[in-house]
């Protein structure tokens, strides 16, 4: 990773030089007022359900103003962190932990997919639907599978919505999802710096910053993202309770998400859920500063392509042969 | 001067709603109908507002739609001003100064309806206060839709306050000073071809869609708002001279006609050697267009719709390239509404919607807008009108008595 990407992502901790607090502060003032009538509806759509706790109230109104994910200090990422806890034991008695867990040093994830191997079976799909909380209503999913006709290396090409027994012959199947590219055209499209690339490599969604412009979604080459048309909903008996601020934890109607390399897990040294549930172990995933990984390993030794390298994307996501 | 207690900024604006607001009843009619389509298009928002965009015929493939299109095709109305400003300012042009006026009132109409489109199509829209500068983060330069923010607000304001300025000294029976507002005429001769460059930027600049990264994009845009902007404009000065007695030089019409007709013939071949590009030789990029023109893997939604489209853009043009009548109004209204719908259609979703499908990965979906999004979409064209209504009303009224007083 070259230094100035790596200056890019780094975050600014204070951006108004003390001078300027007066105007940020009346800023802040007017940004009270006009915002408070949208806040109110933001925050108490219920106006035809119960009345809402003067506490949650607060919580909601502060989560409201609170800032984007990167400016935030670590006293007011574990705020939030705090907050949409209570929240989620006020709103449905929900225990959870959400961490805001930093990246680890010296870590830079990349994935590879065996195109030999994979059968097709799914349950990468399955499992990256359960560990991430994704949308049941939409029947939203991070990873597509193609059923690929023999002498065709594109996923345009393949089919996507096979329903039937799994391998076929004559048929090999190719995952695709988020490729967390380098040079992302997503994070350049955003208007509000809602999305980015953290230090380890994972491209991140601030799912509260997010206006849902859908820009990124239009600038993505690989259809790598999802939106929220409705609100997403999942079964509370089925909801995975480990999440991270940047991961898995609660979207809302009207904001973008997508694949996180399953940051809650990977930051805590596991492995993404899709990688873990393959059954035919085509799936791939590591430390790429690591000269000892096993994804480095397939790099060095494998015949190994990316999808529209023309675009100079650099994503972090490989496929290969056996 | 006869009036010697000067009126101030506050009985200009009472005096200009009162103009705004009297008429005829066929006048309160028309006013009234127009609020009717507005709370139509509010109740629907409210209802997507509380529901979420999902009741709306948008999908994680086509994930624009009708909001965006009339968004592109407006600002391109908004552009178009310029036609009129150009002219009557730089080349001193008598004729144009009469009318100009009426297409800033326009301008300003289609920028509201442009910044309400915007608004509408938002996943969170009380979270737009993240894109305020200085309150929110602004990714710029980084994305081309903050410098869009950026030029469609200083657009608005530059065509807000000039008129303004104008009509504030005529109601005053002053005449306003030169250079008080003719640099702000210059700068937003410039700002008009930056808003709809900005904007096609927007779709060029995406690699990941083939469709649109196509640098005759911009230059398209502008052809094709030079065209059908002026159209509106055209509808909009006939519709004054048939109701209204303010006066209105025929040769008007035929000047404009003469814009029309250049910038119409320029759009074609564009348009003619964008088909060319897509069919000549026929590669993976061409997916768009085929399934826009002819349709792709059984879906072929806006198969007809483009056919119309090219239809009447080459109907209205030939109509006012050779027109027999020599500027009969009526004629004149029909070849206006068939250029304009034409382009409104082709820019509109017959741009956007194509460079959705088929999606990065190949697949083909069919987009058809909602009943909610039609609503909430005709809401807002009854808004736009609404404002040039109420604008070009007061304008007019002022600008006429100046005259009298003037000449008298």
């Amino acid at each position: 990773m070259d230094s100035r990407k790596n200056e890019e992502g780094r975050m600014k901790k204070e951006e108004h030089p003390e001078g300027k607090s007066t105007r940020r502060s009346f800023l802040e003032g007017l940004s009270i007022a006009a915002a408070a009538s949208s806040a109110s509806l933001a925050t108490g759509c219920s106006l035809n359900s119960l009345p809402e706790s003067k506490e949650e109230f607060g919580l909601k109104w502060e989560e409201y103003f609170k800032k984007n994910y990167r400016l935030m200090t670590q006293k007011e990422k574990d705020d939030t962190v705090e907050r949409l806890i209570k929240l989620a034991k006020l709103n449905d008695n929900q225990d959870l932990t959400i961490s805001n867990q930093a990246p680890r040093e010296k870590v830079l994830y990349g994935y590879a997919f065996n195109i030999t191997r994979c059968e097709g079976f799914m349950d990468c799909v399955e499992a990256c639907v359960k560990e991430n909380n994704l949308d049941r209503n939409a029947k939203t999913q991070y990873i597509r599978v193609f059923e690929m006709e023999p002498g065709k290396l594109d996923p345009s090409t393949g089919d996507g919505k096979y329903f039937h027994e799994v391998p076929v012959d004559d048929k090999f199947y190719m995952g695709v999802q988020c490729f967390h590219c380098e040079n992302a055209p997503c994070i350049k499209a955003c208007p509000v710096k809602a999305t980015w690339r953290e230090p380890d490599g994972i491209v991140v969604v601030d799912y509260d910053w997010c206006i849902g412009c859908r820009y990124c979604m239009a600038a993505c080459p690989y259809w790598g993202r999802r939106f929220n048309w409705g609100k997403p909903f999942v079964p509370k008996e089925e909801i995975t309770r480990q999440q991270h601020y940047l991961g898995n934890r609660q979207r809302m109607k009207g904001a973008m998400e997508k694949c996180t390399f399953c940051i809650q897990r990977t930051r805590q040294g596991k492995l993404p859920a899709c990688v873990e549930a393959c059954p035919t172990g085509s799936r791939v995933f590591g430390n790429l500063l690591d000269p000892d990984s096993e994804i480095r390993f397939v790099l060095k030794n494998k015949k190994v392509f990316r999808l529209k390298e023309d675009l100079g994307t650099d994503p972090k996501f490989w496929y290969f042969i056996d | 001067m006869k009036n010697p207690p000067e009126k101030g900024f506050a009985s200009f604006i009472s005096d200009c709603s009162k103009w705004a607001l009297t008429g005829s009843t066929s006048y309160k009619i028309y006013l009234f109908a127009l609020l009717v389509i507005i709370g139509t298009g509010v109740w629907a928002y409210s209802h997507q507002f509380r529901e979420g965009l999902i009741v709306t015929g948008m999908s994680n493939i086509v994930s624009w739609g009708l909001y965006i299109s009339n968004f592109t095709f407006f600002v391109g109305v908004a552009a178009a001003a310029v036609m009129l400003i150009l002219p009557a300012y730089v080349f001193k042009d008598e004729d144009f100064h009469e009318v100009v006026i009426i297409g800033e009132c326009v301008a300003v109409g289609a920028l509201v309806m442009c910044l309400l489109f915007i608004t509408v199509d938002m996943g969170g829209p009380q979270r737009l206060w993240h894109i305020v500068p200085g309150l929110g983060l602004f990714n710029w330069p980084s994305s081309i839709l903050t410098w869009d923010v950026l030029v469609l607000n200083g657009y608005l304001a530059l065509n807000t306050l000039v008129p303004l300025y104008i009509l504030y000294c005529n109601y005053h029976n002053r005449k306003p000073v030169g250079w008080k507002y003719r640099p702000f005429i210059f700068l937003s001769i410039f700002w008009a071809v930056s808003i709809h460059m900005v904007t096609a930027f927007l779709y060029e600049g995406l690699p990941a869609r083939p469709f649109w990264n196509n640098p005759l994009l911009g230059p398209r845009f502008l052809a094709s708002a030079f065209a059908a902007g002026p159209a509106v404009i055209m509808m909009v000065i006939i519709a004054i001279k048939e109701t209204t007695s303010y006066p209105i030089d025929p040769i008007i019409f035929k000047k404009l006609k003469r814009i029309i007709v250049i910038a119409a013939v320029i759009n074609l071949l564009m348009l003619f050697s964008e088909v060319f590009k897509e069919f000549y030789t026929f590669t993976h990029h061409s997916l768009s267009a085929q399934y826009l023109f002819f349709g792709l893997d059984g879906h072929d939604a806006l198969v007809p719709w483009i056919w119309t489209a090219i239809s009447l853009n080459i109907l209205g043009t030939l109509l006012f390239a050779f027109d027999p009548t020599k500027g009969n109004t009526k004629y004149l209204m029909v070849a206006a509404i068939s250029l304009f719908t034409g382009i409104w259609i082709e820019k509109g979703f017959g741009l956007i919607v194509p460079g959705f499908v088929p999606s990065p990965i190949g697949e083909v979906v069919d987009y058809v807008a909602s009943k909610t999004e039609i609503l909430i979409t005709l809401g807002i064209l009854a808004t736009g009108i609404l404002i040039v209504t109420m604008l070009t009303k007061p304008a007019l009224h002022i600008l006429s008595n100046f005259k009298m007083l003037n000449t008298d």
